[in-house]
């Protein structure tokens, strides 16, 4: 059942690939495009492919759960993923209301970098620790799953209309911002490959190094290291000595994690740059030529309209209940929750800046931009970084 | 101050922009733009009109969405600032050492600036606080004017408010029958549709904007709630350690309720039974599997007299666990933690060169005895115990509670060959012997551990408040996210028709629904005069 399971979560992968290509066909192939007209062979296929996908998807995460007894939902690996198909749903379901095969070719590639980024993280079955042993477990998770994808739309919508809008003839603060986004997510590609790199190698080094605390303890490494840990001593014969020293108040090993991903995200994107001769952002503009910057505006602003009330349902609501069940207090401001309420306070801010200081257009789609920021920093780095309650979510 | 009259025969209360009844516009100062601004209907809010007093000042201030956002700007970021440290509540070590202990320099400032308590800060509140009364005046400075002028409107329009709406159309052509037919469609749709001299206002889902108003009355009471927390009793949160075998009076309960805890079970995944965990405690090593505290709650039937013992009945047997805490009468015991006591350690009395024992004995450790007698002339007895045993500043041995979490004695052995006796310092994995070489030894032989489960206990009578809140800001939320409100005119103008829409939010919506209403018949679909601006001013951008 396991095994079926990620075959079928690899199909799924694939074919959200090969519907990207179809979305962008769709749109080369079309001369005149707006809302009004239907949608053409291309994004036929391509919206066709993706709902496959989607079902392929639905399979891995059912089969999964009848593997595991518990719903896929509990670590990293598994929630990243649920993201990424939530995702993908989400864009079903708004793409049926506008009728637009752009906002595919915006969204899927966003699905596809989470889920290769969620399948970097350890991807066997884990069992449940008492605080998840919760029918809660899959309410609350898969709803704020679901807001947040349905907000993460807007950032696509947000992004198609900052690369329409913003003039990519001379280089400004703006065109500086929206590539500073393009190469974020190329950096997380960066991160993908270089893990996968090194793990098809196989590399490994052990160190023994003093915590704060002055305790001797181990580490191994599965990236060469370049920050190495305070009083470093290499254990692994041959092993890359590190450059630079951490201290021991530094989790050198996730550091040095972070400066590959940077490596990768440089080498990958100098490629890019390389092969395109200008900005990413510049080198998408032909692609949403035909689009009318007040339509996407709305799909931004209606997709946090539908996502708004849907996260505050799971990541707070579902949330509390499930904390006064198992940790007797409905509110505790662990990490993870005053990131929730970070999140939900910008949403709400965005919201009444666009109703009352008529914040329309493009200040909207840069505000769509930072609330998907906030929304990652949540998944990545409150897990990873801060950790605290949810703290096994980090593994 | 006067209140206006439009020329259509409305009095307006002062202040108005657009006329409730009519639209036609009353501020001369707004005659300009291309576009009416239709928030709030141009009703006259309170904050927009009066200026005067240091009451009208406040309101003014606090009505402002400006101010609001500010407030959750600030917020926002300063919720941030606690989640880079953890707070207080998550640390195990006095806030004074731990922050500058595990984050140098940077810890310390945290800890000065009171960061590590953010969230019950003064200031943290206070912007809670203003929050709460920003929410409750800009609403009412806004749904009260909205609600009055949403009533007052008259089907008939003026033709400056119809021209200037952002959806508008003039028909010269047009069949007798298309504003029947229109009519028709605008039925199929469920709008409501009220008629005056052949002119038509179709209305729908006006009560999408009250959404906004229904979510924030939900987070002022949630708030509220939030509240009612500092009032005394209101809200209970203690830990109970009860030992396997013992009854504890619950905490806080009037002295009425006691558990019994029978027994504390900790269980561990077993890889071999969980074969498709395999892996991943090969790579975790041991998980928690469950957590659970078998217990009697009891209830005290008997007068409560002090010294008396009470008399117990029981409610029922529970087993608590994480996920599952038992429930009674507003109170909610969740199992929290646990540890493991000793209470018993047993010994026996040995020749240190031969070996040969001479009779075991076991310390009770909660009453230890002051002498163990052996049989045939041996006798263990106790000059000193130290439950928590240390060594003090001075180096004297001590004890640092009355819990035996290290027990240490001095014994002395009497023996039929050494009858004076000989003493003997004995501690977990030490012995000394302070006056020089002994014969004999007491040698340790186990321990006895009893496992004790930590318990909160648990009263909220607030929580009412916050499930209330949170309804009604669903109900708010998804009804002023989910509908809208769109307003359709079709008016005879001049022996034109005229077509004006207004929708809240989601044109894309309002115009296709208008194409399907308009379908079959000569009238045109309004133009959009956004996008029309849109297409001049900024497409080419």
């Amino acid at each position: 059942m396991a095994t079926l399971s990620s075959n079928l979560l690899f199909i799924s992968f694939i074919l959200y690939l090969v519907a990207t290509l179809f979305f962008g066909g769709s749109i080369k192939a079309k001369k005149e495009f707006n809302e009004k007209q239907g949608t053409n062979k291309w994004g036929k296929i391509a919206v066709f492919l993706t709902i496959v996908g989607f079902v392929s998807q639905l399979g891995y995460f059912v089969t999964r759960w009848i593997a595991a007894g518990h719903a896929p939902v509990s670590n990293m690996y598994e929630f990243t993923t649920f993201f990424g198909m939530a995702l993908v749903g989400a864009f079903i379901v708004i793409y049926f209301i506008y009728r637009t095969t752009l906002l595919g070719l915006f969204t899927i590639p966003v699905a596809l970098i989470v889920i290769a980024y969620a399948s970097m993280f350890p991807r066997e079955i884990t069992p449940l620790i008492p605080a998840l042993q919760s029918y809660w477990l899959q309410i609350h998770v898969t709803t704020a799953a679901l807001g947040e994808a349905i907000l993460a739309i807007s950032f696509a919508a947000g992004l198609i209309y900052l690369v329409k809008a913003i003039d990519q003839s001379k280089a400004s603060k703006r065109t500086f911002w929206l590539e500073t986004i393009m190469f974020s997510l190329v950096t997380v590609l960066g991160f993908v490959a270089v893990s996968t790199v090194f793990s098809a190698a196989g590399y490994q080094e052990k160190f023994t190094w003093i915590d704060k605390h002055g305790n001797e303890a181990a580490v191994e490494y599965t990236m060469p290291a370049i920050t190495g840990p305070n009083d470093w001593e290499l254990v692994t014969e041959n092993g890359f000595k590190p450059l630079i020293q951490m201290p021991a108040y530094i989790n050198a090993k996730k550091m040095n994690t972070v400066i590959w991903s940077f490596i990768g995200g440089f080498i990958l994107y100098g490629l890019i740059r390389l092969i395109l001769r200008k900005r990413i952002a510049a080198s998408l503009k032909p692609l949403v030529k035909n689009i009318k910057l007040d339509f996407v505006d709305e799909i931004s602003y209606r997709s946090v309209l539908i996502g708004f009330p849907v996260f505050t349902l799971g990541a707070l609501i579902f949330a509390m209940i499930w904390a006064h069940e198992a940790w007797s207090r409905f509110w505790g401001w662990d990490p993870k929750e005053v990131w929730a309420l970070i999140t939900w306070l910008f949403y709400a801010a965005f919201m009444h800046l666009r109703l009352s200081k008529g914040w329309h257009g493009e200040k909207s789609a840069w505000l769509a931009v930072i609330g998907f920021v906030i929304i990652m920093f949540n998944l990545v780095a409150v897990n990873l970084v801060i950790a605290g309650l949810h703290s096994y979510a980090g593994s | 101050m006067n209140d206006v009259k439009c020329e259509c025969g409305h009095v307006n209360p002062h202040g108005t922009v657009l006329c409730e009844a009519c639209g036609k516009v009353l501020d001369e100062r707004d005659q300009s733009g291309k576009l009416l601004d239709m928030r709030y209907e141009g009703s006259a809010r309170r904050s927009q009109t009066y200026n005067k007093t240091v009451i009208d000042k406040i309101w003014n201030f606090f009505s402002s969405v400006k101010v609001g956002v500010w407030l959750i700007v600030i917020t926002l970021l300063a919720s941030i600032i606690g989640t880079i440290l953890p707070q207080e509540m998550y640390i195990n070590l006095p806030p004074e050492v731990y922050y500058e202990q595990e984050h140098g320099w940077f810890g310390k400032l945290y800890y000065q600036l009171g960061f590590h308590d953010l969230y019950g800060s003064w200031w943290y509140l206070l912007l809670i606080a203003m929050i709460g009364i920003s929410l409750v005046i800009c609403s009412l400075d806004r749904v009260v004017p909205l609600y009055k002028a949403l009533k007052a409107q008259r089907v008939t329009r003026h033709e400056g408010f119809l021209k200037r709406q952002r959806l508008f159309g003039i028909n010269e052509a047009f069949d007798q029958g298309d504003q029947d037919l229109v009519k028709q469609h605008l039925i199929q749709k469920r709008y409501q549709i009220r008629e005056e001299n052949g002119d038509i206002l179709a209305e729908k889902g006006r009560f999408s904007r009250w959404g906004p108003y229904v979510n924030h009355v939900g987070l002022i009471i949630f708030l509220f709630g939030g509240m009612l927390r500092f009032i005394p009793g209101y809200y209970v949160e203690e830990n109970l350690w009860v030992r396997e075998g013992e009854t504890a009076l619950v905490p806080e309960t009037g002295e009425k309720y006691y558990i019994q805890n029978n027994q504390f079970i900790l269980e561990h995944y077993d890889k071999e039974e969980n074969k498709k965990f395999e892996k991943a405690l090969e790579r975790a090593g041991q998980v928690v599997q469950n957590y659970q505290s078998n217990v009697v709650l009891y209830e005290r039937v008997s007068e409560n007299l002090p010294g008396e013992k009470p008399e117990l009945k029981k409610l029922k047997e529970y087993k608590v666990r994480v996920n599952h805490p038992l429930t009674f009468d507003g109170y909610s015991v969740y199992q929290s933690s646990f540890r493991s006591e000793m209470t018993a350690m047993s010994f026996s009395l040995a020749n240190k060169e031969s070996g040969q024992t001479f009779g075991d004995f076991t310390i009770d450790l909660k009453a230890p005895k002051s002498e163990y007698d052996l049989g045939n002339g041996y006798v263990v007895k106790i000059l000193n115990f130290f439950p928590d045993f240390e060594f003090d500043k001075n180096g004297e041995p001590s004890t640092k509670s009355r819990v035996p979490n290290n027990p240490a004695f001095v014994f002395t052995m009497i023996t039929p060959d050494k009858p004076k006796g000989e003493t003997s310092f004995v501690a977990i994995r030490q012995t000394i012997e302070p006056f020089g070489d002994n014969v004999y030894k007491v040698a340790f032989k186990g321990i006895e551990t009893q496992n004790v489960s930590g318990f909160i206990v648990r009263k909220d009578s607030s929580l009412w408040a916050i499930i209330l809140g949170g309804i009604i800001f669903m109900i708010g939320v998804v009804q002023g996210a989910y509908w809208n409100h769109r307003r359709i005119w079709v008016q005879n103008k001049n022996g034109q028709i005229w077509i004006a829409a207004h929708t809240n939010k989601n044109w894309y919506g309002l115009k296709r629904e208008l194409e399907t209403i308009l379908a079959n018949t000569k009238l045109t679909m309004p133009e959009d005069q956004l996008q029309k601006e849109d297409d001049g001013d900024k497409e080419e951008a």
